[in-house]
């Protein structure tokens, strides 16, 4: 990031991006700790390494836009506003969880924060920026909505059903690929033969960008200019950004697994987005490293309340919980 | 014939060991198989039911795809009808609906709608059940939404001896067939003999012969039927336990017998009760042994909800051993 770009944003804008990575990555480290004690069921999947993406996509959209979420959903709830206690409480499956446990971390959500649901499917979330960016555009409301997605997502042809439809309609959508270079525990390059996921835009009709997704401040401006374009009405973009997650696919390790080199995994934790834009906040003495240790315990401290709040929270009741919320009672 | 010392040493081997075993044994056979699917290749599949495979057959014959359900089965059924035997892999089972316009659709009618002409010898292997907090889209058993398609064989092993026996038929079958393992049955332990043997589908095995009343059992259930005829026999109360190992075609004989004997039923499978497979099997005993039937029958199966994710409703939410006790119960205290 060159210092000169970054004095066009303001530091109320910096300072926000910085908090919005900073809480995901707290959240996310107390929700792997408690992942491998098994104080969360199910599986997890983290979002640590692509802090930059959520909170650079987020920042550029207003509370009211929407977007919608993937299995690695929870940095999206946390960009979008998302409150640390029905998250910690949803992971565990409490009745105060933004879920009432019945979702749990793979469908983590909050519609009241237009953020429109995490997702075990696979780029089945896209079609469903398609639709919210229609009501938008029928509702004449100028709000935009931005899907995020990985690299694997791609593949699958409801990605392509949406991008096409999207494009076709003309729709306020703002597509945000977080290329991370695997889909599980298989490398892009041997189910794809582009290198670029961005590549992929042209042939819907819309622009596709690449940018450094470790850098927040890129993604952010990249972001800004397609929400712009959408809000507009100028229709949809594509926003490539190359993240790594540096936790696997799934739970907490981080080094020796069989489908990627720890030198791999190294590299990119040199990269790390949230330890990047620190650095680069105190050289434009936007930031001190003390005034940045100080968010960090506050938050910190947040991440603990949450978890107690959780731990504290009562478990739903089969007898009268299960049945309920599966159909929208006649009012 | 004498039986030696190490005829009697039966090897014992994982359900998932036993299926990567049977894959390695039918690839060696058949140069014409092939496995394609989600990381099934070099990771070895993400339940590492396909370990070693891609080593020993290669990237041409144990092929990583895309994430791309339709694509997947797709593949299997063009690659079929030009005469190979697919194996292709949805992960889990609640992505057959993301593919089910290949499934039923195009592989289960090609045979029928082009004259007989289109043989698919396509197997479908995916893994079903809930206990794992994996939630509504990864816990599912949607073996009902299956049998309704004509051309589809469905088979659901409960063990590992006959999964093996059953993959082996369905692999060899010239027709599409789905074959579904057990998500929290994959480390469960069987005798399985070495070397390749077929269980036929469309028989049903008699896990426990019993007198009182008869369970049908899907799938992981046979273990909870199984528990359950332990718990009842303490109060003398004898269950015979069906397992029909394939569901379509289903051994309505085998199960009508077992009617026409206990006069009592139970069906239990981990689905939705509601539209479930114990609808479909309780109507065909009725048609043929209706006069038998000393009580109506019972089906147990999960409530009518998606699968929540909290271990405090799921653990209420999937049938047990407890369940299907309640279920003999109901139908013991009926008089007729
Ligand atoms: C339709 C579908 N197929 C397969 C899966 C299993 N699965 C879960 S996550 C995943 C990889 C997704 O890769 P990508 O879109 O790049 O996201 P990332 O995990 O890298 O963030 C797969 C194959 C699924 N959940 N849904
Ligand atoms: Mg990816």
């Amino acid at each position: 990031m060159a210092t000169k770009e970054k004095s066009k944003i303001s530091k109320e804008v910096l300072l926000d991006l910085h908090r919005r990575m900073v809480r995901i990555r707290l959240l996310e480290e107390a929700a792997g700790r408690l992942a491998s004690e098994a104080k969360i069921p199910g599986f997890i999947h983290l979002y640590v390494g692509e802090e930059a993406v959520a909170a650079g996509g987020c920042v550029a959209l207003t509370e009211e836009d929407q977007i919608t979420s993937t299995h690695r959903g929870h940095g999206h709830l946390v960009a979008k506003g998302g409150l640390f206690k029905p998250m910690m409480a949803e992971f565990m499956g409490r009745a105060t969880g933004y879920c009432k446990g019945k979702g749990g971390s793979m469908h983590i959500s909050d519609l009241d924060l237009g953020m429109l649901g995490a997702n075990g499917i696979v780029g089945a979330g896209v079609p469903h920026a398609v639709g919210a960016a229609f009501a938008n555009k029928y509702r004449k409301n100028n709000l935009v909505t931005m899907a995020f997605f990985g690299d694997g997502a791609t593949n699958i042809g409801a990605f392509h059903e949406a991008a096409n439809m999207a494009c076709a309609l003309h729709l306020p959508v703002i597509f945000m690929c977080e290329n991370n270079e695997y889909a599980e525990y298989t490398p892009r390059d041997r189910v794809m033969a582009i290198t670029d996921v961005a590549d992929r835009a042209v042939a819907y009709g819309m622009p596709g960008v690449i940018v450094d997704g470790m850098d927040v401040v890129a993604v952010y401006e990249a972001a800004k200019a397609a929400v712009e374009r959408a809000r507009n009405g100028e229709g949809p973009s594509m926003i490539e950004c190359k993240t790594y997650r540096f936790y696997n696919h799934a739970g907490v390790n981080a080094f020796g697994t069989p489908y990627r080199t720890d030198e791999e995994v190294r590299e990119w934790m040199e990269r790390d987005p949230v330890k990047l834009f620190e650095a680069q906040l105190e050289l434009a003495k936007v930031l001190t490293t003390e005034e940045a240790q100080a968010i960090h315990n506050e938050i910190q401290g947040e991440v603990d309340e949450a978890i107690e709040y959780a731990e504290a929270s009562p478990m739903p009741d089969p007898l009268t919980d299960m049945l309920t919320d599966v159909y929208t009672e006649a009012s | 014939m004498a039986v030696t010392e190490t005829e009697t040493e039966e090897r014992v081997i994982r359900y998932n060991e036993a299926f990567t075993e049977t894959l390695q044994e039918l690839m060696r056979e058949d140069p014409d198989i092939f496995i394609a699917g989600e990381d099934v290749g070099r990771y070895g599949g993400v339940f590492q039911s396909f370990a070693g495979l891609n080593a020993e057959f290669g990237d041409e014959r144990v092929v990583d795809t895309p994430i791309a359900e339709q694509a997947i089965i797709g593949l299997g059924i063009g690659a079929a009808a030009m005469g190979l035997r697919p194996i292709v892999d949805l992960m889990f089972m609640d992505f057959v609906m993301v593919a089910m316009d290949q499934i039923a659709n195009q592989a289960a009618k090609m045979k029928y709608m082009y004259g007989g002409k289109a043989s698919l010898p396509l197997t479908i292997t995916t893994t079903a059940g809930a206990g794992l907090g994996a939630a509504a889209q990864h816990s599912q058993s949607l073996e009902a939404w299956l049998i309704h398609v004509p051309g589809l064989k469905v088979v659901y092993p409960s063990n590992a001896y006959d999964l093996k026996g059953l993959l082996v038929s369905c692999v060899r079958d010239d027709n599409p067939t789905i074959i579904t393992l057990h998500k929290k049955m994959l480390g469960s332990k069987a005798h399985v003999p070495e070397g390749l043997y077929e269980i036929p589908l469309g028989v049903a095995n008699i896990v426990r012969p019993g007198t009182d009343v008869t369970v049908v059992a899907i799938g992981k259930m046979v273990d909870e039927a199984k528990k359950a005829a332990d718990i009842l026999s303490e109060e003398g109360i004898d269950i015979e336990i069906i397992d029909p190992r394939s569901l379509l075609p289903f051994d309505t004989e085998t199960v009508v017998q077992s009617a026409k004997k206990t006069n009592r039923i139970v069906i239990v499978h981990e689905a939705v009760r509601n539209g479930g497979i114990g609808a479909e099997i309780a109507a065909q005993i009725q048609e043929e042994a209706f006069d038998y039937l000393d009580a109506p029958i019972a089906r147990v199966g999960a409530p009518f909800s998606p699968v929540p994710f909290s271990p405090a409703l799921e653990m209420s939410y999937v049938p047990s051993a407890e369940s299907i006790i309640e279920g003999v119960r109901g139908v013991l205290h009926r008089i007729a």
